[in-house]
């Protein structure tokens, strides 16, 4: 397929099936969209040190991100450029000052420049040195750290890091502004949970805010049941106050409030969330409050957005710190990779709910996600069904929708689910050239 | 009430065949009221709530997850899963008669099937147990699971 024929794909309220089922529309958006969009790596505090390294994949491209001996972070590609054996297969380590591949023994720098090769001399007047094998690990297009995470554009030329994201890098403004330090650092792995179905429907459901009451409803409903057969008690459990919001009612999660940012970006809780309502951690204000001054620190604890999507694959939940990575492995496969992170200076009872809140809604083991597995897992093989051709998203739809400017809607809207499908097109179908293009 | 050795080994066994057959009422019944249930997700994991874990439950948690499962609206459990568990002869690590207190250490191999999936999960389980009003209680369980970094499907039940 060509990339150009997304546009025949997408028609503003619906989305043809082929989108989350074909191998062939898969193949074109790892060659479209996650290599001309800018896309998430890791955190520099996953690398803090000179040599140490990670190792992802951008779309279906295997990548380290490595700290160099000068202290800046590259992201190479994890093939060496001889018989492109993997470089790297250790999820985290430290590699020293140089890699060294385990076939032949061929040597890099860490910003990947080839260092050694054994018995050089049989090179000798060969033009080695013209062959892109000569200059050894690949870098990717672009490497920008924004707050500590590391965001990659595969291609060498396109749109810039600020044009890209523009106003949506307030959501990782309010988390760093969470910090009395002003910085995140990565508590432990991330958990790790692998789902048969396509990755946009992960990325949707993070702005769907008409299926929790119903899909969460074994949880929420049945935490909110136990809770009234126990007489109510104070404090509340851990369960009520992060389950059981997930009951809301449409009209709470109609003015939540959903924002959209162009290039796909767009989160929900613009006004309040299902996260607003947490008991104070004591002393946090206070010490936030003591770098920022009451006002703004009440301020930056006001803003509870809910779900921010970055485009295109990755949820930022800022009020409890935490990123969620939806890998692609195939049209009809997914490794969802959820992270918490530590805010460098608050009370350690902050890391505590946040990793509370990851494992009771997205471990494998949790009763939440359990069910929204499910409901992807059954659509994924439900859109097999002959019929019916096309997906809708046409919630609060609107004709000539213009996604290039921030909106703020109804937070039950699909709109953020249109917009990052207009962001999609535009990327596929990208050419260098196309509006907003910088070099 | 004395208690043997093979009284504690008994009773680790026992609780594998009443999580496979889903008497999950009585299970719970197992339990002390403050205990916890912790499934690390690091190797050697040390910290259960500063970093995430897989499971981290207070009674709370686990109640919820028991009546969940007999839910009307439990959509993951339609059909419903099940499991299995083979399990080595527990250790008996510590065995303190006088403070009523017994800790276990148990190879396991847990299996769970849905529909045409089946899982398997190999794991050590430590037990503490206690002896209150002449019974053994669970007061704290832990799960290690061997490949507890890989990426899992669903795990539904309880290894």
């Amino acid at each position: 397929m060509k990339t150009s024929d997304a546009r025949k794909l997408v028609h503003g309220h619906q989305v043809h099936r082929d989108v989350y089922t074909s191998h062939e529309v898969y193949v074109a958006e790892m060659r479209g969209v996650f290599t001309n969009a800018w896309i998430f790596v890791g955190h520099d505090s996953q690398t803090p040190n000179k040599g140490d390294y990670i190792t992802t994949q951008i779309g279906d491209q295997p990548v380290i991100q490595v700290r160099h001996s000068d202290g800046e972070i590259y992201v190479l590609y994890n093939r060496c450029p001889h018989k492109g054996t993997k470089i790297a297969i250790d999820r985290q380590g430290n590699t020293g000052k140089f890699f060294r591949c385990p076939y032949h023994a061929w040597s890099f720098k860490t910003n990947g420049c080839l260092l050694a090769i054994p018995l050089k001399k049989g090179y000798t007047d060969t033009g080695l040195d013209q062959t892109e094998s000569a200059k050894g690990l690949k870098p990717v297009g672009d490497v920008r750290v924004y707050g500590g995470f590391v965001f990659a554009r595969l291609s060498e030329t396109g749109i810039s890091f600020e044009e890209f994201f523009g106003d949506s890098l307030s959501t990782i403004d309010n988390m760093l502004d969470r910090s009395p330090e002003g910085r995140l650092e990565i508590a432990g792995p991330p958990l790790r949970y692998m789902h048969n179905c396509n990755w946009k429907m992960l990325v949707e459901n993070q702005t769907d805010t008409c299926h929790p009451m119903v899909a969460h409803e074994s949880s929420a409903g049945t935490a909110i049941d136990i809770y009234k057969q126990m007489g109510e008690p104070q404090p509340r459990p851990p369960a009520m106050q992060i389950i059981a919001p997930f009951m809301s009612s449409y009209d709470f999660f109609e003015g939540m409030g959903i924002r959209t940012w162009p290039n796909g970006h767009g989160h929900t809780g613009v006004n309040m969330s299902i996260h607003s309502d947490y008991d104070a951690i004591p002393g946090y204000f206070e010490a936030l409050s003591a770098v920022h001054g009451e006002e703004k620190a009440k301020a930056v604890l006001d803003e509870n957005r809910h779900n921010t999507v970055y485009f295109p694959n990755i949820m930022v939940k800022g009020p409890l710190q935490q990123l969620r990575n939806f890998i692609p492995l195939g049209p009809d496969k997914t490794l969802v990779e959820s992270y918490v992170y530590r805010l460098v200076g608050a009370p350690d009872r902050l890391v505590e709910m946040s990793a509370m809140y990851n494992r009771m809604i997205n471990a494998p083991t949790s009763i939440v996600g359990h069910d929204d597995m499910e409901m992807y897992e059954r659509a994924q093989e439900g859109l097999m069904a002959n019929g019916l051709e096309w997906v809708n998203i046409q919630r609060l739809y609107e004709e000539g929708e213009d996604f290039s400017k921030e909106a703020v809607e109804n937070g039950t809207t699909e709109r953020q689910m249109r917009n990052q499908f207009d962001a999609w097109v535009k990327f596929m179908d990208w050419n260098g050239t196309a509006a907003g293009a910088s070099e | 009430m004395t208690i043997t050795r093979d009284d504690i080994i008994d009773f680790v066994y026992a609780e594998a065949r009443i999580l496979d057959e889903g008497r999950y009422d009585e299970w719970l019944a197992l339990w002390l009221e403050d205990g916890h249930y912790w499934m690390p997700l690091d190797y050697k994991q040390t910290d259960p709530v500063g970093e995430t874990s897989l499971l981290w439950e207070d009674n709370f948690m686990l109640r919820l997850r028991v009546e969940r499962l007999n839910g009307e609206r439990t959509f993951s459990q339609k059909p419903k899963s099940r499991c299995h568990h083979v399990i080595q002869r527990p250790f008996v690590d510590e065995f303190d008669a006088e403070a009523g207190r017994f800790v276990t250490n148990t190879s396991m191999h847990y299996v769970e099937t849905r529909l045409d999936e089946q899982q398997l999960l190999a794991l050590t389980a430590m037990h503490e147990l206690k002896l209150v009003d002449g019974a053994l209680r669970i007061a704290n369980k832990k799960v290690e699971l061997l490949n507890s970094d890989a990426a899992f499907r669903s795990i539904q039940l309880l290894p």
